[in-house]
């Protein structure tokens, strides 16, 4: 795998990558499926919480593509429940909602990227790939949460650990992404290899997972709106 | 005067509400009768209260008209319950003036005692105390009824529907006046057959007490939960009301024009992008009261521009500003910029990111489109981005377009804060 399949570019390179599709909409989760079916493997697909986690235990797939609101606890919910048993499983959380306290709260659940489902078939498919590689993926609206829950107006003196800094480095490609940037062109723009931009995203993904900094929770609760 | 009635009979009939008397809850001396009656019939308050003080000596009238009133007018509900303790509640004068009147009242009564007019010593102060006591305890219960509509929460606490949060002045007050009433019952059965009976009468009214508060203690608790599940429900209810209205003007309303349009891909993608604005404003936005703000003003634009060009447009924001010379002027060459990406781009995406830095604004408008050269560019063609230039100049901004064919366009604004 080269690492580094082009966002815009439609499907993967090697295999074909299998995805099982969480969302409460049937409707939804058809027209997902129409999109991307012929670019991807989709092993089943669930409509609540407790399904989710027997379908994605049952057959796990490469990527768990997963609607943040969900009846009986959100997706934030399978992500904790499946990787309790089953660390390896990679989630792409796809949702309607602008809420930054829910896109904050599947990504520290352990979602490895966040986009919204008005999402083209092929940029999902190219995420898909992306997060079944292991790396992160990032809208350009979860860039923004980013950038806004990690600036100054929380007090240095209350910022100790690296976990709660983001480099200057990570700064500059969170911005570009806010931007509207796609990976390649951060690349290009930052005169780095698309596999550094990737590195960089991961390590914001940590922070954002790892981060023990209770202010995040509290940002994104007060900041309702995008 | 004895006689007027809750309802002023003068008013029209075709009138849409009769006008009903109140008594204020601000500017009033005991319970607020006369100063209500006052507006209500538009008269001063000063003769009201003389009315009723006259009318006193006529075996009582006066007191017992005001009690009456006083549990049959409403409180006017204060026009904003939070602010109504910060009202002035009366003025000094009319204090003194109301004192004055009620002892010259009371002096007349005893005059009356010693000519043998009156009441008779023996029921005269125990009375006139009881009085005392009811005006305490039903002030108070006034005082509580206000806390009520002021804290506007749906649980009915059984101390504080009697106390209010009056704390200790109010129990002091509600003390005070089941002691005067005490009092005043004690005398008349002390007068009646001597302390023995009292003694004994004291002992039956305590047992009857206990036995009432026995028999009823439950069922009154039950009332009040009751009541607090009922406040609640109603609450709830009319939520869902609201909800069920506001779905039906927007999002009902949407999916019969789609379905209408269902052949014009364009209307009905344009009206399903409304529809989902809208709906996210009403969900997420709890700011619109708020003062507009660089990013409200940001999303407006935005808004704007993706009704009349089709466009879809992504805005993000970092960190938030007031509206001010400099940031006006960048919100509307952020519309130009956008409508300029939504024109000649050839994409129907434009992305727009705000950042607000120590000491500047950053905005940056990209779109994925054709792009141009800017080197190569017919001057005429230049038309709208010089105007972006000129006006961000202007302001003490800068505006820098990044282009390259095939490779889309940047317009990137700054000014500083």
């Amino acid at each position: 795998m080269n690492g580094a399949p082009p966002v815009t570019a439609s499907g993967g390179v090697g295999t074909q990558r299998s995805v099982v599709v969480v969302d409460d909409h049937q409707m939804f989760r058809a027209g997902v499926i129409a999109e991307i079916g012929a670019q991807v493997r989709v092993l089943g697909e669930a409509a609540d919480v407790d399904s989710a986690v027997r379908m994605i235990l049952r057959h796990p797939p490469d990527v768990v593509l997963l609607d943040v609101h969900l009846p009986g606890g959100g997706g934030a919910e399978v992500a904790r429940r499946v990787l309790a048993t089953s660390p390896e499983t990679r989630f792409l959380a796809l949702s309607v909602s602008d809420a930054a306290a829910d896109v904050i709260a599947v990504i520290r659940a352990g979602a490895r990227g966040y986009v919204t489902k008005s999402i083209t078939g092929p940029e999902l498919v190219a995420a898909i790939n992306r997060v079944a590689d292991g790396d992160a993926v990032f809208s350009p609206r979860l860039a923004g949460f980013v950038l806004d829950a990690f600036s100054g107006s929380i007090a240095v003196a209350e910022v100790d650990e690296d976990l709660d800094r983001l480099s200057g480095r990570e700064k500059e490609v969170m911005r570009l992404i806010a931007r509207g940037y796609a990976y390649k062109e951060v690349a290009k723009e930052l005169f780095i290899s698309v596999k550094t931009v990737e590195t960089h995203v991961s390590s914001v993904l940590r922070k954002l997972q790892l981060s023990s900094r209770h202010e995040l929770t509290r940002w994104a609760n007060e900041r309702r709106l995008i | 005067m004895t006689s007027v009635p809750t309802v002023d009979p003068e008013a029209a009939p075709s009138a849409p509400a009769p006008r009903r008397a109140h008594r204020p809850t601000h500017g009033r001396m005991v319970g607020g009768v006369a100063a209500g009656l006052a507006e209500h019939v538009r008269v001063d308050v000063f003769w009201v209260r003389v009315v009723l003080v006259v009318t006193s000596w006529f075996a009582g009238l006066g007191v017992i008209v005001y009690a009456a009133l006083w549990r049959f007018l409403p409180q006017s509900v204060p026009v904003d319950a939070h602010t109504a303790h910060g009202v002035p509640q009366r003025s000094r004068v009319e204090t003194g003036q109301t004192l004055a009147l009620l002892a010259l009242g009371f002096g007349v009564l005893l005059v009356q005692q010693d000519l043998g007019l009156g009441l008779g010593d023996r029921v005269l102060w125990p009375v006139t105390i009881a009085v005392v006591g009811v005006a305490l305890v039903w002030r108070q219960a006034d005082e509580a009824q206000r806390q009520r509509w002021a804290s506007d929460s749906p649980e009915v606490p059984v101390v504080g529907l009697i106390l209010g949060s009056g704390g200790r002045s109010g129990l002091l007050r509600l003390v005070a006046g089941v002691l005067l009433i005490g009092t005043a019952v004690s005398l008349l059965v002390a007068q009646a057959g001597g302390l023995s009976t009292l003694l004994s009468a004291l002992v039956a009214a305590a047992l009857g007490v206990l036995g009432i508060a026995l028999v009823l203690g439950p069922w009154i608790g039950r009332l009040v939960q009751d009541l607090a599940t009922e406040r609640r429900e109603r609450i709830r209810s009319q939520e869902r009301a609201d909800v069920a209205a506001h779905l039906h003007d927007s999002v009902l309303q949407t999916l019969a024009l789609l379905q209408r349009n269902a052949d014009d891909p364009k209307a009905v993608v344009r009206l399903a992008r409304r529809q989902e604005r809208e709906l996210r404003d009403w969900l997420y936005d709890d700011e619109r009261t708020a003062e507009r703000t660089l990013r409200t003003a940001v999303l407006e634009v935005a808004a704007e521009v993706e009704e009349l060009h089709d466009v879809s447009v992504e805005v993000v924001c970092v960190g938030d500003v007031p509206l001010v010379d400099g940031t006006r002027a960048l919100v509307a060459a952020t519309g130009e910029a956008i409508v300029n990406a939504a024109k000649h781009s050839g994409t129907d995406q434009v992305a727009v990111y705000v950042e607000v830095t120590g000491s500047a604004v950053e905005l940056f408008v990209r779109d994925r489109g054709v792009g141009f050269d800017p080197e190569s560019v017919p001057a005429d063609r230049w038309g709208v981005r010089h105007s972006i230039m000129e006006r961000m100049r202007r302001h003490g901004g800068t505006a820098v377009v990044r282009s390259a064919p095939g490779d889309g366009t940047e317009v990137r604004l700054a000014v500083t804060r």
